[in-house]
């Protein structure tokens, strides 16, 4: 404080730092100032012994008022389930068959198995449900085990070659590479190949018209297309879950395909089991 | 060099007692007052049919179902650039108001002086005017202060209870919230807010006063930044007041300085004392007694100052008085000040605050500064007002182009948002392409692509819509749990998945991406809306 200056317009002490010919003045700041200072001391200690606070070796301070924001997080579910009770009670006990004639059931149903379908199901089906090889798309109109919302909820809830459960949807096709010969395998490829409708060699095709029907009519019917109660796909469709050019159909035929997926009883309630059938039936395909 | 104390770091406030006032501002502002608080207590008492299945408030802030109702406007969410273009327009018109009038925002509008003045109000009702209230402030607490004390904090609590209660009715419906604020049936965010909002009028319209402007608010920070020297604001005419004083004898030799100094500005610019010996400012100190910041404006422009004034109307009361024009204290801009020219060669100490003439001495007026015209020899030269000077007339300060530039792009944004409000659908359709995947084969070999589409129905009634799409190309469409009709609820927003499908082999479904439009149609009054997207095929 060796070198005082004094502004002379109005006669207050300047600070001594100027920037550009501006110079601060040094006036007093109010008193309530300091107050209001102090009062927020005050407030941060009340606040650091009611919430949680201080480090400690391990965690830190709870708190007088028992505040976590997990806990929060966990109220607020609760409150939301809660206000959702008699809704998800609703859909746990409905006839599926009838869910769209309720519309605002319908719609808790859809949102709720959206996320069911997020969490559980896209890990394999993809989280916009368009599958991937060996793994179903949903939002065609082709459907393996039956596409209506009933047959999609029994899917769900026991599961594909689910070893477990006796109620489980079962087939297997044989591996007939130990049964046909090379030749013959390759005739059966041209006669899929023909039936749906891709480019094929007509004189081999002949030959594995019959073939086929020794073969793979018992499950794939006659005409090649399908049977939901096994499981066998359509083979005339646009729609192939391992691929439809002449090396998958090969590598099908000979080898066979045993696709699972779990049964999604007890980890799912009979009411996310609803849900998320009213979600998939609702993605285009549903019948 | 003085003393090595240093200055206090903090200083108690300094109590104000202003005067009650008469005069044009006053009555001006009194009406202000007025209209301000009427709008603000009783704006959500207004009724407003808008049908049975609608709130029937005017004015009414719906946090909950997310609408603003204004009279015949309704805002929705997706609506809010109506509420940016406001808050553009509102810090446009403040850029406007200031360059032209400075604070008068501050000064007539701003909730702070607004209800600071009914406090004061009330404060003069109970405890008398300026001089009654410095000797009650002075006497101990005896029974008649505390009586006194007592009864003025009441009322403002009375009236901050008030102003924090109006506030909650703009956010429900005002007779319903009113019965249930009463028989404490209303949430407890009502209490808190109206809690909040007494606590701060109380302690800011009661104790806080002109220290919210000086200490707490951004905004006279922000206007001492738009304001020029044209900007007209509440100043002291010096060339004409100064020297202050009483008349009194030995002035003559400051009357003789002014003689040097003669003026051939506006009549209300000239010093019109009869002895030709003062300034018109007999320093009796009124428009400091008035001014509710505390502050003496004939020390110049002053960041305290909210140009309330208040001190106009004071001293054209002395200047009544005393038989002199008004307007000593007036609305005028600093290049208003008639300018200095370099003058004769007198006796007088530059700047300074004596000068000696013929024997007397007297108090230089500011006109009799020096510094900034060039010295010859020893004498500093007194320089003198312009003779042939006259300042703008008031619509020059007020009409200038950067008035204009921000008039012109208010006005813009206003009427756009007229036009805006006036061309806006009560439909509200938004589709969404599902991306994941971006198209999928059906059995037949067909192409599909997927949308989400949201419909929103802003009218008062229950529609019907019927969704179509035209495109160049051979598309269907289809929608998920419906033919080709859907209904959408009042008020509400209707999400459906939409499909559209191109014939297997057909172009759109082996070309990359084919453009297409979707339409909804009201099927009642044929209303329609549109959007633009785009259709996926595999693109062989
Ligand atoms: S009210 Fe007018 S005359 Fe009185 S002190 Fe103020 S400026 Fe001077
Ligand atoms: S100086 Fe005058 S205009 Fe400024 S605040 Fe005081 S009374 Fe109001």
């Amino acid at each position: 404080m060796s070198r005082k200056e004094t502004d002379k317009i109005t006669g207050v002490e300047t600070t001594g730092h100027e920037w550009d010919g501006i110079k601060e003045l040094n006036n007093p700041l109010p008193r309530w100032w300091l107050w209001t200072l102090y009062a927020t001391i005050v407030w941060s200690i009340g606040y650091t012994i009611a919430y949680p606070a201080w480090p400690l070796i391990k965690g830190a301070t709870s708190g007088l008022l028992g505040y976590s924001t997990r806990g929060e997080v966990a109220q607020n579910i609760a409150a939301v389930e809660e206000a959702n009770a008699a809704l998800t009670a609703q859909l746990a006990a409905v006839d599926l068959a009838t869910l769209e004639a309720d519309p605002e059931l319908n719609r808790f149903a859809t949102a709720g198995g959206a996320a069911v379908f997020r969490t559980n199901c896209s890990q394999c089906h993809g989280s916009g449900a368009a599958g991937a090889l060996g793994y179903p798309n949903l939002l065609d109109d082709d459907w393996l085990w039956g596409g209506d919302i009933e047959a999609i909820a029994y899917t769900v809830r026991h599961g594909i070659r689910n070893e477990a459960d006796p109620d489980a949807r079962w087939s297997q096709m044989p591996a007939f590479g130990e049964l046909l010969e090379k030749e013959e395998i390759a005739a059966l490829v041209a006669h899929v190949q023909q039936i749906s409708g891709q480019d094929h060699d007509a004189a081999l095709a002949g030959q594995g018209a019959e073939l086929y029907l020794d073969n793979c009519s018992s499950c794939h019917g006659e005409n090649g297309t399908g049977d939901r109660e096994q499981g066998a796909p359509n083979l005339t469709d646009a729609i192939w879950l391992y691929g439809g050019d002449a090396e998958a159909l090969e590598y099908t035929i000979r080898n066979a395909r045993f696709g699972i997926m779990p049964p999604w009883t007890p980890r799912l309630s009979d009411a996310e089991i609803n849900a998320v059938a009213a979600y998939v039936h609702q993605l285009g395909g549903g019948e | 060099m003085a003393s090595d104390t240093p200055p206090p770091l903090y200083a108690p406030r300094e109590p104000i007692f202003p005067r009650r006032v008469n005069g044009f501002f006053r009555k001006f502002k009194w009406w202000i007052m007025i209209v301000t608080l009427g709008i603000y207590y009783l704006t959500p008492w207004i009724r407003w049919d808008r049908g049975p299945a609608l709130p029937d408030q005017a004015v009414l802030v719906d946090l909950a179902g997310r609408r603003f109702y204004f009279f015949w406007i309704e805002i929705w969410p997706h609506e809010f650039y109506f509420v940016a273009g406001l808050l553009i327009m509102a810090g446009l018109g403040l850029f406007l108001f200031t360059s032209a009038l400075g604070r008068v925002w501050c000064g007539y509008a701003c909730p702070q002086t607004v209800w600071t003045d009914l406090f004061i109000l009330v404060e003069r009702w109970i405890e008398g005017d300026r001089n009654a209230r410095i000797r009650l402030w002075k006497a101990d607490w005896d029974a008649r202060k505390w009586r006194l004390r007592i009864t003025k904090w009441a009322v403002w609590l009375l009236i901050a209870v008030a102003t924090g209660g109006a506030w909650v009715f703009y956010f429900a419906d005002a007779p319903t919230l009113a019965r249930d604020i009463f028989t404490l049936n209303a949430a407890p965010v009502a209490y808190a807010t109206i809690a909040i909002l007494t606590a701060t009028t109380f302690i800011f319209g009661g104790f806080m006063r002109e220290q919210v402007c000086i200490y707490m608010c951004p905004w006279p920070r922000i206007q001492g930044a738009m304001m020029d020297s044209g900007t007209l604001t509440v100043g002291y005419r010096h060339w004409r007041g100064e020297p202050r004083g009483k008349h009194r004898k030995g002035a003559r030799a400051a009357a003789e300085l002014r003689q040097a100094t003669p003026y051939s500005v506006a009549e209300k610019d000239l010093p019109s004392d009869d002895t030709g010996q003062m300034g018109d400012c007999i320093d009796c100190m009124a428009c400091v007694n008035v001014c509710p910041m505390g502050i003496d404006i004939r020390d110049g422009q002053q960041m305290e100052c909210i140009t309330c004034a208040l001190c106009i109307d004071a001293c054209d009361d002395v200047m009544a008085k005393i038989g002199k024009p008004r307007g000593l204290i007036d609305y005028l801009a600093l290049d208003d000040e008639p300018p200095l020219v370099p003058g004769d060669l007198a006796a007088v100490r530059p700047m300074g605050t004596e000068a000696t003439a013929g024997g007397a001495t007297a108090t230089v007026p500011v006109a009799g500064r020096v510094a900034d015209v060039p010295q010859a020899g020893d004498q500093p030269v007194v320089t003198r007002r312009a003779t042939d000077w006259t300042p703008k007339p008031l619509w020059k300060h007020i009409l200038r182009p950067r008035t204009i530039v921000y008039s012109v792009l208010w006005s813009l944004i206003g009427v756009g948002l007229i036009w805006a409000l006036f061309v806006r659908s009560d439909i509200g359709l938004t589709v969404e392409p599902v991306r994941n995947p971006t198209f999928i084969t059906l059995s037949d070999g067909s192409v599909r692509n997927a949308y989400a589409v949201r419909l929103r129905n802003m009218t008062g009634e229950d529609r019907q819509f019927r969704l179509l799409i035209t495109s160049d190309a051979p598309l269907t469409i289809s929608l998920e749990g419906a033919d080709d009709t859907v209904t959408v609820p009042a008020q509400e927003t209707l999400q459906q998945r939409v499909y559209v499908v191109a014939a297997p082999g057909s172009v759109p479904a082996n070309s990359d991406l084919t453009d297409l439009r979707i339409w909804v149609e009201d099927s009642e009054t044929g209303a329609r809306a549109s959007r633009e997207t785009t259709f996926n095929g595999k693109g062989e």
